[in-house]
Protein backbone atom coordinates (compact mmCIF):
# COMPACT_ATOMS: atom_id res chain seq x y z
CA UNK A 1 0.00 0.00 0.00
CA UNK A 2 2.77 2.50 1.09
CA UNK A 3 4.34 1.83 -2.78
CA UNK A 4 1.16 3.22 -4.41
CA UNK A 5 2.34 7.21 -3.04
CA UNK A 6 0.64 8.65 -6.88
CA UNK A 7 -2.79 6.75 -6.08
CA UNK A 8 -4.46 8.55 -3.27
CA UNK A 9 -8.09 7.86 -3.59
CA UNK A 10 -7.95 4.38 -1.90
CA UNK A 11 -11.14 2.29 -1.62
CA UNK A 12 -11.35 -1.30 -0.14
CA UNK A 13 -11.99 -2.81 -4.15
CA UNK A 14 -8.48 -1.12 -5.35
CA UNK A 15 -6.68 -2.31 -2.18
CA UNK A 16 -7.24 -5.70 -2.86
CA UNK A 17 -4.78 -7.52 -5.23
CA UNK A 18 -4.82 -7.60 -9.05
CA UNK A 19 -5.45 -11.55 -8.71
CA UNK A 20 -8.18 -11.03 -6.18
CA UNK A 21 -9.93 -8.34 -7.75
CA UNK A 22 -9.91 -10.69 -11.10
CA UNK A 23 -11.45 -13.51 -9.62
CA UNK A 24 -14.02 -11.35 -8.07
CA UNK A 25 -15.27 -9.90 -11.61
CA UNK A 26 -14.77 -12.90 -12.77
CA UNK A 27 -17.49 -15.00 -10.71
CA UNK A 28 -19.42 -11.50 -10.54
CA UNK A 29 -19.53 -11.67 -14.54
CA UNK A 30 -19.85 -15.25 -14.36
CA UNK A 31 -23.36 -14.84 -12.60
CA UNK A 32 -24.46 -11.52 -14.38
CA UNK A 33 -23.92 -13.92 -18.04
CA UNK A 34 -25.89 -16.96 -16.00
CA UNK A 35 -28.66 -14.22 -14.73
CA UNK A 36 -29.09 -12.70 -18.14
CA UNK A 37 -29.11 -16.05 -20.19
CA UNK A 38 -31.43 -17.87 -17.99
CA UNK A 39 -34.88 -16.70 -18.31
CA UNK A 40 -34.01 -13.03 -19.13
CA UNK A 41 -34.17 -11.99 -15.40
CA UNK A 42 -31.97 -8.92 -16.32
CA UNK A 43 -33.95 -7.10 -19.02
CA UNK A 44 -35.02 -4.31 -16.85
CA UNK A 45 -30.86 -4.01 -15.71
CA UNK A 46 -30.13 -3.90 -19.59
CA UNK A 47 -33.35 -1.37 -20.24
CA UNK A 48 -32.06 1.12 -18.25
CA UNK A 49 -27.82 0.62 -18.87
CA UNK A 50 -29.15 0.91 -23.17
CA UNK A 51 -30.97 3.62 -22.09
CA UNK A 52 -27.99 5.52 -20.88
CA UNK A 53 -25.91 4.51 -23.18
CA UNK A 54 -27.98 5.53 -26.09
CA UNK A 55 -26.26 8.84 -26.58
CA UNK A 56 -23.30 7.15 -27.99
CA UNK A 57 -25.65 5.14 -30.16
CA UNK A 58 -27.03 8.80 -31.49
CA UNK A 59 -23.90 10.18 -31.64
CA UNK A 60 -22.52 6.97 -34.11
CA UNK A 61 -25.75 7.38 -35.86
CA UNK A 62 -25.29 11.31 -36.02
CA UNK A 63 -22.96 11.33 -39.17
CA UNK A 64 -25.58 9.51 -40.99
CA UNK A 65 -28.66 11.38 -39.91
CA UNK A 66 -27.22 14.69 -40.55
CA UNK A 67 -25.92 13.50 -44.34
CA UNK A 68 -29.44 12.19 -45.07
CA UNK A 69 -30.80 15.36 -43.88
CA UNK A 70 -28.52 17.49 -45.96
CA UNK A 71 -29.44 15.38 -49.45
CA UNK A 72 -33.04 15.80 -48.43
CA UNK A 73 -32.42 19.34 -47.76
CA UNK A 74 -30.14 20.19 -51.04
CA UNK A 75 -32.01 18.27 -53.13
CA UNK A 76 -32.72 19.80 -56.44
CA UNK A 77 -35.98 21.00 -58.41
CA UNK A 78 -35.29 18.82 -60.87
CA UNK A 79 -35.24 16.08 -58.55
CA UNK A 80 -38.14 16.92 -56.81
CA UNK A 81 -40.05 17.32 -59.13
CA UNK A 82 -39.99 14.06 -60.88
CA UNK A 83 -39.56 12.32 -57.52
CA UNK A 84 -43.14 14.50 -56.47
CA UNK A 85 -44.22 12.84 -59.97
CA UNK A 86 -43.46 9.32 -59.03
CA UNK A 87 -45.22 9.64 -56.18
CA UNK A 88 -48.60 11.00 -57.27
CA UNK A 89 -48.57 8.13 -60.30
CA UNK A 90 -47.96 5.71 -56.96
CA UNK A 91 -50.87 7.37 -54.79
CA UNK A 92 -53.44 6.76 -58.47
CA UNK A 93 -52.74 3.32 -58.82
CA UNK A 94 -52.82 2.58 -54.82
CA UNK A 95 -56.00 4.33 -54.83
CA UNK A 96 -57.43 2.31 -57.63
CA UNK A 97 -56.23 -0.61 -56.11
CA UNK A 98 -57.90 0.11 -52.78
CA UNK A 99 -61.14 0.64 -54.52
CA UNK A 100 -61.17 -2.94 -55.50
CA UNK A 101 -60.30 -4.25 -51.72
CA UNK A 102 -63.16 -2.47 -50.45
CA UNK A 103 -65.63 -4.46 -52.47
CA UNK A 104 -63.45 -7.59 -51.99
CA UNK A 105 -62.93 -7.51 -48.04
CA UNK A 106 -67.10 -6.95 -48.22
CA UNK A 107 -67.20 -10.08 -50.20
CA UNK A 108 -64.54 -11.44 -47.57
CA UNK A 109 -66.77 -10.38 -44.55
CA UNK A 110 -70.04 -11.94 -46.44
CA UNK A 111 -68.17 -15.29 -46.71
CA UNK A 112 -66.84 -15.02 -43.58
CA UNK A 113 -69.80 -15.17 -41.75
CA UNK A 114 -71.41 -17.74 -44.05
CA UNK A 115 -69.16 -19.89 -43.06
CA UNK A 116 -69.35 -18.44 -39.33
CA UNK A 117 -65.66 -18.13 -38.92
CA UNK A 118 -64.49 -14.92 -36.98
CA UNK A 119 -63.49 -12.01 -38.17
CA UNK A 120 -60.03 -10.72 -37.75
CA UNK A 121 -59.33 -7.11 -36.73
CA UNK A 122 -57.20 -4.75 -38.28
CA UNK A 123 -54.03 -4.26 -37.23
CA UNK A 124 -52.11 -0.97 -36.30
CA UNK A 125 -48.87 0.38 -37.79
CA UNK A 126 -46.09 2.69 -36.39
CA UNK A 127 -43.37 3.58 -38.60
CA UNK A 128 -39.55 3.42 -36.99
CA UNK A 129 -36.15 4.72 -38.57
CA UNK A 130 -33.49 2.38 -38.55
CA UNK A 131 -30.28 3.70 -36.66
CA UNK A 132 -26.84 3.54 -38.47
CA UNK A 133 -24.85 1.54 -35.72
CA UNK A 134 -24.00 -1.70 -35.89
CA UNK A 135 -24.67 -4.80 -33.50
CA UNK A 136 -22.71 -7.79 -33.43
CA UNK A 137 -20.83 -8.26 -36.66
CA UNK A 138 -21.75 -12.05 -36.66
CA UNK A 139 -25.93 -11.56 -36.24
CA UNK A 140 -28.23 -9.96 -37.85
CA UNK A 141 -29.66 -7.46 -35.68
CA UNK A 142 -30.86 -3.79 -36.12
CA UNK A 143 -31.70 -0.60 -33.18
CA UNK A 144 -34.33 0.95 -34.49
CA UNK A 145 -35.46 4.37 -33.17
CA UNK A 146 -38.67 3.50 -31.08
CA UNK A 147 -38.80 2.34 -28.13
CA UNK A 148 -41.41 1.81 -25.02
CA UNK A 149 -42.42 5.25 -24.54
CA UNK A 150 -43.71 4.78 -28.50
CA UNK A 151 -45.59 1.50 -26.99
CA UNK A 152 -42.79 -0.67 -28.35
CA UNK A 153 -43.34 -4.06 -26.96
CA UNK A 154 -40.89 -7.12 -27.19
CA UNK A 155 -42.10 -9.66 -30.35
CA UNK A 156 -43.75 -7.12 -32.13
CA UNK A 157 -43.76 -7.98 -35.80
CA UNK A 158 -41.43 -5.73 -38.44
CA UNK A 159 -42.30 -5.04 -41.94
CA UNK A 160 -41.36 -2.68 -45.27
CA UNK A 161 -42.98 -1.92 -48.09
CA UNK A 162 -42.45 -5.77 -49.22
CA UNK A 163 -42.33 -7.81 -46.81
CA UNK A 164 -41.93 -9.21 -43.24
CA UNK A 165 -38.12 -7.94 -42.06
CA UNK A 166 -38.38 -9.29 -38.49
CA UNK A 167 -39.30 -8.66 -34.71
CA UNK A 168 -38.55 -7.16 -31.93
CA UNK A 169 -36.59 -8.70 -29.40
CA UNK A 170 -35.73 -5.99 -26.51
CA UNK A 171 -37.68 -2.82 -26.25
CA UNK A 172 -35.46 -0.33 -24.81
CA UNK A 173 -37.06 3.15 -23.19
CA UNK A 174 -36.20 5.00 -26.05
CA UNK A 175 -34.77 2.91 -28.62
CA UNK A 176 -34.94 -1.00 -29.51
CA UNK A 177 -33.25 -3.61 -30.83
CA UNK A 178 -34.94 -5.98 -33.50
CA UNK A 179 -33.78 -9.53 -34.91
CA UNK A 180 -33.64 -9.89 -39.00
CA UNK A 181 -35.82 -13.29 -40.51
CA UNK A 182 -32.11 -13.73 -42.09
CA UNK A 183 -30.78 -13.96 -38.29
CA UNK A 184 -29.29 -17.66 -37.83
CA UNK A 185 -31.16 -17.71 -34.88
CA UNK A 186 -34.62 -17.05 -35.96
CA UNK A 187 -37.26 -19.09 -37.38
CA UNK A 188 -40.85 -17.73 -38.70
CA UNK A 189 -43.59 -19.86 -39.90
CA UNK A 190 -45.09 -19.47 -43.26
CA UNK A 191 -47.18 -20.73 -45.80
CA UNK A 192 -46.93 -21.46 -49.31
CA UNK A 193 -49.70 -18.89 -51.12
CA UNK A 194 -50.34 -21.89 -53.93
CA UNK A 195 -50.98 -25.04 -51.61
CA UNK A 196 -51.00 -23.43 -47.91
CA UNK A 197 -48.47 -25.75 -47.29
CA UNK A 198 -46.84 -24.81 -44.18
CA UNK A 199 -43.51 -25.17 -42.79
CA UNK A 200 -41.11 -22.97 -41.35
CA UNK A 201 -38.56 -20.38 -42.61
CA UNK A 202 -35.09 -20.43 -40.97
CA UNK A 203 -32.73 -17.83 -41.00
CA UNK A 204 -29.36 -18.62 -42.81
CA UNK A 205 -26.80 -15.48 -41.94
CA UNK A 206 -27.38 -14.65 -45.13
CA UNK A 207 -29.08 -11.62 -45.86
CA UNK A 208 -30.38 -12.70 -49.26
CA UNK A 209 -31.73 -16.21 -48.32
CA UNK A 210 -33.99 -18.26 -45.64
CA UNK A 211 -34.03 -21.93 -46.12
CA UNK A 212 -37.18 -23.94 -44.96
CA UNK A 213 -35.28 -27.36 -44.01
CA UNK A 214 -38.30 -29.03 -42.95
CA UNK A 215 -40.37 -30.61 -46.20
CA UNK A 216 -40.14 -34.02 -47.08
CA UNK A 217 -39.28 -35.09 -50.63
CA UNK A 218 -42.52 -35.35 -51.50
CA UNK A 219 -43.67 -32.11 -50.90
CA UNK A 220 -45.43 -29.50 -53.51
CA UNK A 221 -42.98 -26.91 -53.51
CA UNK A 222 -41.70 -25.32 -56.59
CA UNK A 223 -39.44 -22.83 -57.50
CA UNK A 224 -40.97 -19.38 -57.79
CA UNK A 225 -43.59 -20.18 -54.91
CA UNK A 226 -44.66 -17.13 -53.05
CA UNK A 227 -44.35 -17.93 -49.19
CA UNK A 228 -46.57 -15.64 -46.73
CA UNK A 229 -46.81 -15.33 -42.72
CA UNK A 230 -48.77 -18.40 -41.65
CA UNK A 231 -50.55 -16.28 -38.42
CA UNK A 232 -49.31 -19.33 -36.44
CA UNK A 233 -47.13 -19.03 -33.72
CA UNK A 234 -48.61 -16.07 -32.93
CA UNK A 235 -46.02 -12.89 -33.22
CA UNK A 236 -46.67 -12.22 -36.93
CA UNK A 237 -49.88 -12.12 -38.34
CA UNK A 238 -51.13 -13.86 -41.20
CA UNK A 239 -50.89 -13.02 -44.74
CA UNK A 240 -47.73 -11.28 -44.99
CA UNK A 241 -45.34 -11.71 -47.69
CA UNK A 242 -42.02 -13.72 -46.83
CA UNK A 243 -40.41 -14.40 -49.77
CA UNK A 244 -40.18 -16.36 -53.00
CA UNK A 245 -38.45 -19.85 -53.35
CA UNK A 246 -35.57 -19.93 -55.42
CA UNK A 247 -34.08 -23.03 -55.51
CA UNK A 248 -35.67 -26.43 -54.72
CA UNK A 249 -32.83 -29.80 -54.17
CA UNK A 250 -33.89 -32.80 -53.50
CA UNK A 251 -30.54 -35.36 -52.43
CA UNK A 252 -31.12 -38.74 -53.03
CA UNK A 253 -31.25 -40.79 -49.61
CA UNK A 254 -32.27 -37.11 -47.96
CA UNK A 255 -35.36 -37.28 -46.13
CA UNK A 256 -36.07 -34.02 -46.48
CA UNK A 257 -35.96 -31.36 -49.22
CA UNK A 258 -33.35 -28.59 -49.49
CA UNK A 259 -35.02 -25.13 -50.01
CA UNK A 260 -34.21 -21.69 -50.14
CA UNK A 261 -35.96 -19.03 -50.70
CA UNK A 262 -35.14 -14.91 -51.45
CA UNK A 263 -36.84 -12.77 -48.68
CA UNK A 264 -39.13 -10.18 -50.54
CA UNK A 265 -38.29 -6.84 -48.17
CA UNK A 266 -34.59 -5.92 -49.87
CA UNK A 267 -33.35 -6.71 -46.01
CA UNK A 268 -30.26 -5.02 -46.90
CA UNK A 269 -31.49 -1.46 -48.27
CA UNK A 270 -33.84 -1.35 -45.57
CA UNK A 271 -34.20 2.78 -44.07
CA UNK A 272 -37.96 2.37 -42.53
CA UNK A 273 -39.45 -0.32 -41.18
CA UNK A 274 -43.33 -0.55 -40.00
CA UNK A 275 -43.89 -1.91 -36.58
CA UNK A 276 -47.46 -4.08 -36.40
CA UNK A 277 -49.59 -4.51 -33.42
CA UNK A 278 -52.82 -7.13 -34.29
CA UNK A 279 -55.16 -6.15 -31.42
CA UNK A 280 -58.77 -4.98 -31.31
CA UNK A 281 -58.86 -1.04 -33.20
CA UNK A 282 -60.54 0.27 -30.52
CA UNK A 283 -57.60 -0.11 -28.12
CA UNK A 284 -55.40 2.03 -30.70
CA UNK A 285 -55.35 5.03 -30.48
CA UNK A 286 -51.70 5.83 -29.52
CA UNK A 287 -50.03 4.66 -32.68
CA UNK A 288 -49.32 7.60 -35.96
CA UNK A 289 -51.06 5.57 -38.08
CA UNK A 290 -54.23 3.28 -38.56
CA UNK A 291 -54.24 1.04 -41.10
CA UNK A 292 -56.22 -2.51 -41.55
CA UNK A 293 -53.95 -5.10 -42.01
CA UNK A 294 -55.33 -5.54 -45.51
CA UNK A 295 -54.64 -2.06 -46.47
CA UNK A 296 -50.95 -2.47 -45.15
CA UNK A 297 -50.75 -5.20 -47.23
CA UNK A 298 -51.75 -3.88 -50.13
CA UNK A 299 -48.98 -0.87 -49.70
CA UNK A 300 -46.91 -3.84 -48.53
CA UNK A 301 -46.96 -5.18 -52.40
CA UNK A 302 -46.39 -2.06 -53.82
CA UNK A 303 -43.08 -1.35 -55.10
CA UNK A 304 -40.12 -0.11 -53.35
CA UNK A 305 -39.67 3.15 -51.39
CA UNK A 306 -43.83 3.50 -50.84
CA UNK A 307 -44.06 2.74 -47.78
CA UNK A 308 -44.68 6.24 -46.85
CA UNK A 309 -47.49 7.02 -44.05
CA UNK A 310 -49.75 8.98 -46.14
CA UNK A 311 -50.18 5.70 -47.61
CA UNK A 312 -51.29 3.68 -45.10
CA UNK A 313 -53.49 6.30 -43.50
CA UNK A 314 -56.71 4.90 -43.04
CA UNK A 315 -58.42 4.83 -46.83
CA UNK A 316 -60.47 2.33 -46.19
CA UNK A 317 -64.09 3.68 -44.88
CA UNK A 318 -64.79 2.49 -40.80
CA UNK A 319 -68.33 0.64 -42.29
CA UNK A 320 -66.80 -1.72 -44.26
CA UNK A 321 -65.20 -4.80 -41.36
CA UNK A 322 -61.98 -5.66 -42.05
CA UNK A 323 -61.77 -9.36 -41.60
CA UNK A 324 -59.32 -12.58 -41.74
CA UNK A 325 -56.73 -12.12 -44.73
CA UNK A 326 -56.69 -15.54 -46.49
CA UNK A 327 -53.86 -16.19 -48.50
CA UNK A 328 -55.78 -16.74 -51.37
CA UNK A 329 -56.26 -13.17 -51.80
CA UNK A 330 -52.38 -12.91 -51.79
CA UNK A 331 -52.46 -15.45 -54.93
CA UNK A 332 -51.55 -12.58 -57.98
CA UNK A 333 -49.53 -10.02 -55.58
CA UNK A 334 -48.00 -8.79 -58.97
CA UNK A 335 -51.38 -9.06 -60.73
CA UNK A 336 -51.75 -5.48 -62.69
CA UNK A 337 -55.28 -3.17 -62.60
CA UNK B 1 -7.07 14.74 -6.35
CA UNK B 2 -9.72 17.16 -8.57
CA UNK B 3 -6.92 17.88 -10.57
CA UNK B 4 -6.34 14.22 -10.97
CA UNK B 5 -9.82 13.90 -12.00
CA UNK B 6 -9.92 16.57 -14.85
CA UNK B 7 -6.90 15.13 -16.00
CA UNK B 8 -8.20 11.56 -16.39
CA UNK B 9 -11.77 12.80 -18.03
CA UNK B 10 -9.99 13.18 -21.79
CA UNK B 11 -9.06 9.20 -21.45
CA UNK B 12 -12.23 8.22 -20.76
CA UNK B 13 -13.65 9.92 -23.42
CA UNK B 14 -10.82 8.19 -25.89
CA UNK B 15 -11.87 5.08 -24.04
CA UNK B 16 -15.80 6.33 -24.64
CA UNK B 17 -14.82 7.03 -28.94
CA UNK B 18 -13.02 3.89 -29.27
CA UNK B 19 -15.95 2.02 -28.02
CA UNK B 20 -18.64 3.53 -29.96
CA UNK B 21 -16.30 2.72 -32.90
CA UNK B 22 -17.60 -0.70 -32.25
CA UNK B 23 -20.98 -0.17 -33.46
CA UNK B 24 -19.82 2.19 -36.45
CA UNK B 25 -21.93 0.95 -39.16
CA UNK B 26 -19.40 -0.70 -41.66
CA UNK B 27 -20.54 -3.04 -44.96
CA UNK B 28 -20.50 -6.73 -44.40
CA UNK B 29 -17.50 -7.04 -46.62
CA UNK B 30 -15.23 -5.16 -43.64
CA UNK B 31 -16.42 -7.09 -41.15
CA UNK B 32 -13.28 -9.32 -41.11
CA UNK B 33 -11.34 -6.11 -40.60
CA UNK B 34 -12.78 -3.94 -37.93
CA UNK B 35 -10.62 -3.93 -35.00
CA UNK B 36 -11.58 -4.78 -31.50
CA UNK B 37 -10.69 -0.74 -30.72
CA UNK B 38 -12.09 -0.97 -27.40
CA UNK B 39 -9.33 -3.67 -26.36
CA UNK B 40 -6.71 -1.65 -27.47
CA UNK B 41 -7.55 1.15 -25.66
CA UNK B 42 -7.94 -0.54 -22.65
CA UNK B 43 -4.45 -2.24 -23.21
CA UNK B 44 -2.80 0.78 -23.53
CA UNK B 45 -4.20 2.80 -20.74
CA UNK B 46 -3.79 -0.23 -18.41
CA UNK B 47 -0.13 -0.44 -19.87
CA UNK B 48 0.93 3.36 -19.26
CA UNK B 49 -1.63 4.42 -16.22
CA UNK B 50 -1.82 1.27 -14.45
CA UNK B 51 -2.83 3.52 -11.28
CA UNK B 52 -5.70 5.46 -12.79
CA UNK B 53 -7.03 2.38 -15.13
CA UNK B 54 -7.66 -0.90 -13.99
CA UNK B 55 -9.78 -3.88 -14.10
CA UNK B 56 -12.94 -1.67 -12.48
CA UNK B 57 -12.64 0.06 -15.79
CA UNK B 58 -11.49 -2.74 -17.98
CA UNK B 59 -14.74 -4.29 -17.01
CA UNK B 60 -17.09 -1.09 -17.40
CA UNK B 61 -15.85 -0.90 -20.96
CA UNK B 62 -16.95 -4.25 -21.55
CA UNK B 63 -20.26 -4.55 -20.01
CA UNK B 64 -20.91 -0.79 -22.69
CA UNK B 65 -19.61 -3.30 -25.20
CA UNK B 66 -22.12 -5.78 -24.39
CA UNK B 67 -25.04 -3.34 -24.85
CA UNK B 68 -23.76 -1.66 -27.64
CA UNK B 69 -23.32 -5.08 -29.45
CA UNK B 70 -26.52 -6.75 -27.93
CA UNK B 71 -24.80 -9.63 -26.13
CA UNK B 72 -25.07 -11.24 -23.35
CA UNK B 73 -24.84 -9.14 -20.46
CA UNK B 74 -20.90 -9.73 -18.35
CA UNK B 75 -19.46 -11.81 -22.06
CA UNK B 76 -17.15 -8.79 -23.22
CA UNK B 77 -16.85 -7.40 -19.59
CA UNK B 78 -15.41 -10.77 -18.03
CA UNK B 79 -13.14 -11.39 -21.66
CA UNK B 80 -11.93 -7.59 -21.61
CA UNK B 81 -11.33 -7.93 -17.69
CA UNK B 82 -8.74 -10.94 -18.03
CA UNK B 83 -6.85 -8.60 -20.86
CA UNK B 84 -7.13 -6.37 -17.98
CA UNK B 85 -5.51 -8.22 -15.41
CA UNK B 86 -2.90 -9.76 -18.33
CA UNK B 87 -1.58 -6.40 -19.16
CA UNK B 88 -1.77 -5.07 -15.74
CA UNK B 89 0.17 -8.20 -14.28
CA UNK B 90 2.86 -7.43 -16.98
CA UNK B 91 2.84 -3.93 -17.66
CA UNK B 92 6.50 -3.22 -16.29
CA UNK B 93 7.42 -5.83 -18.76
CA UNK B 94 5.60 -5.02 -21.78
CA UNK B 95 5.87 -1.54 -21.45
CA UNK B 96 9.93 -1.65 -22.64
CA UNK B 97 9.54 -4.28 -25.33
CA UNK B 98 10.16 -2.96 -28.61
CA UNK B 99 7.34 -2.60 -30.90
CA UNK B 100 7.19 -5.57 -32.37
CA UNK B 101 7.93 -7.68 -29.52
CA UNK B 102 4.78 -4.99 -27.79
CA UNK B 103 2.83 -5.92 -30.95
CA UNK B 104 2.99 -9.76 -30.82
CA UNK B 105 2.18 -9.84 -27.18
CA UNK B 106 -0.59 -7.15 -28.05
CA UNK B 107 -1.38 -9.78 -30.35
CA UNK B 108 -1.55 -12.69 -27.88
CA UNK B 109 -3.80 -10.48 -25.86
CA UNK B 110 -6.25 -10.35 -28.25
CA UNK B 111 -6.07 -13.81 -29.05
CA UNK B 112 -6.85 -14.68 -25.43
CA UNK B 113 -9.62 -11.95 -25.75
CA UNK B 114 -11.31 -13.53 -28.79
CA UNK B 115 -10.76 -17.17 -27.39
CA UNK B 116 -13.19 -16.14 -24.27
CA UNK B 117 -15.26 -14.84 -26.18
CA UNK B 118 -15.43 -17.77 -28.36
CA UNK B 119 -15.96 -20.17 -25.22
CA UNK B 120 -18.49 -18.14 -24.03
CA UNK B 121 -20.44 -18.07 -27.05
CA UNK B 122 -19.84 -21.92 -27.17
CA UNK B 123 -21.45 -22.56 -23.90
CA UNK B 124 -24.34 -20.27 -24.23
CA UNK B 125 -25.20 -21.47 -27.48
CA UNK B 126 -24.87 -19.27 -29.70
CA UNK B 127 -24.30 -19.27 -33.26
CA UNK B 128 -20.22 -19.34 -33.61
CA UNK B 129 -19.86 -18.25 -37.76
CA UNK B 130 -16.64 -17.57 -39.52
CA UNK B 131 -13.50 -16.92 -39.60
CA UNK B 132 -14.12 -13.14 -39.21
CA UNK B 133 -13.24 -13.23 -35.54
CA UNK B 134 -10.14 -14.37 -35.56
CA UNK B 135 -9.14 -12.41 -38.98
CA UNK B 136 -10.34 -9.47 -36.84
CA UNK B 137 -7.47 -10.42 -33.97
CA UNK B 138 -5.02 -10.26 -36.74
CA UNK B 139 -6.07 -6.74 -37.19
CA UNK B 140 -5.99 -5.76 -34.41
CA UNK B 141 -2.63 -6.30 -34.07
CA UNK B 142 -1.72 -4.95 -37.05
CA UNK B 143 -3.21 -1.77 -36.15
CA UNK B 144 -1.51 -1.70 -32.53
CA UNK B 145 1.25 0.56 -33.50
CA UNK B 146 -0.83 3.20 -34.98
CA UNK B 147 -3.31 3.37 -32.35
CA UNK B 148 0.00 3.18 -30.13
CA UNK B 149 1.35 6.11 -31.73
CA UNK B 150 -1.63 8.29 -31.56
CA UNK B 151 -2.78 7.29 -27.74
CA UNK B 152 0.77 8.09 -27.03
CA UNK B 153 0.90 11.81 -28.54
CA UNK B 154 -2.46 11.90 -26.16
CA UNK B 155 -0.78 10.96 -22.86
CA UNK B 156 1.97 12.86 -23.51
CA UNK B 157 0.26 15.93 -23.56
CA UNK B 158 -1.71 15.70 -20.69
CA UNK B 159 1.55 14.87 -19.13
CA UNK B 160 3.22 17.69 -19.78
CA UNK B 161 0.10 19.81 -19.17
CA UNK B 162 -0.08 18.39 -15.57
CA UNK B 163 3.34 17.13 -14.42
CA UNK B 164 2.45 15.97 -11.29
CA UNK B 165 -0.25 13.13 -12.53
CA UNK B 166 1.35 9.75 -12.19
Amino acid sequence: MTLRIADSDHRAFRDASPGLRLVLICIFSIGVMALDNQNRHLEGVRQILAASIYPIRLLVDAPFSIGRWLSDNFATRNTLITENDQLKRKILIHNARLQRMASLEAENARLRTLLDSTAKVGDRVLIAEIMSVDMNPFRHMIVINRGSVDGIQVGQAMIDGQGIIGQVIRDHIFSAEAILITDIDHALPVELVRNRLRTIAVGTGDLERLSMPFLPRNADVQVGDLIVTSGLGGTFPPGYPVGVIRDVISEVGQPFLKISAEPAAALNRIREVLLIWTEPPQAAPAADTDATQNDAVESARAEPETAQPDDISPAVPADIPTVDETPTVDETPEEAL
Amino acid sequence: MSRRRASRWPVWLVLLTTTALVSLPLPDVLTPFRPPWATLAIIYWIMMWPRVFGLGSAWLIGLILDILQGELLGQHAMAMTIVGYLTLRFHLQIRIFPLWQLTMTVFALLAIEAFVLFWIDGIVGNPMLGVARWTQVIFGAILWPPVMAIMDRIRESIETRDPTFI
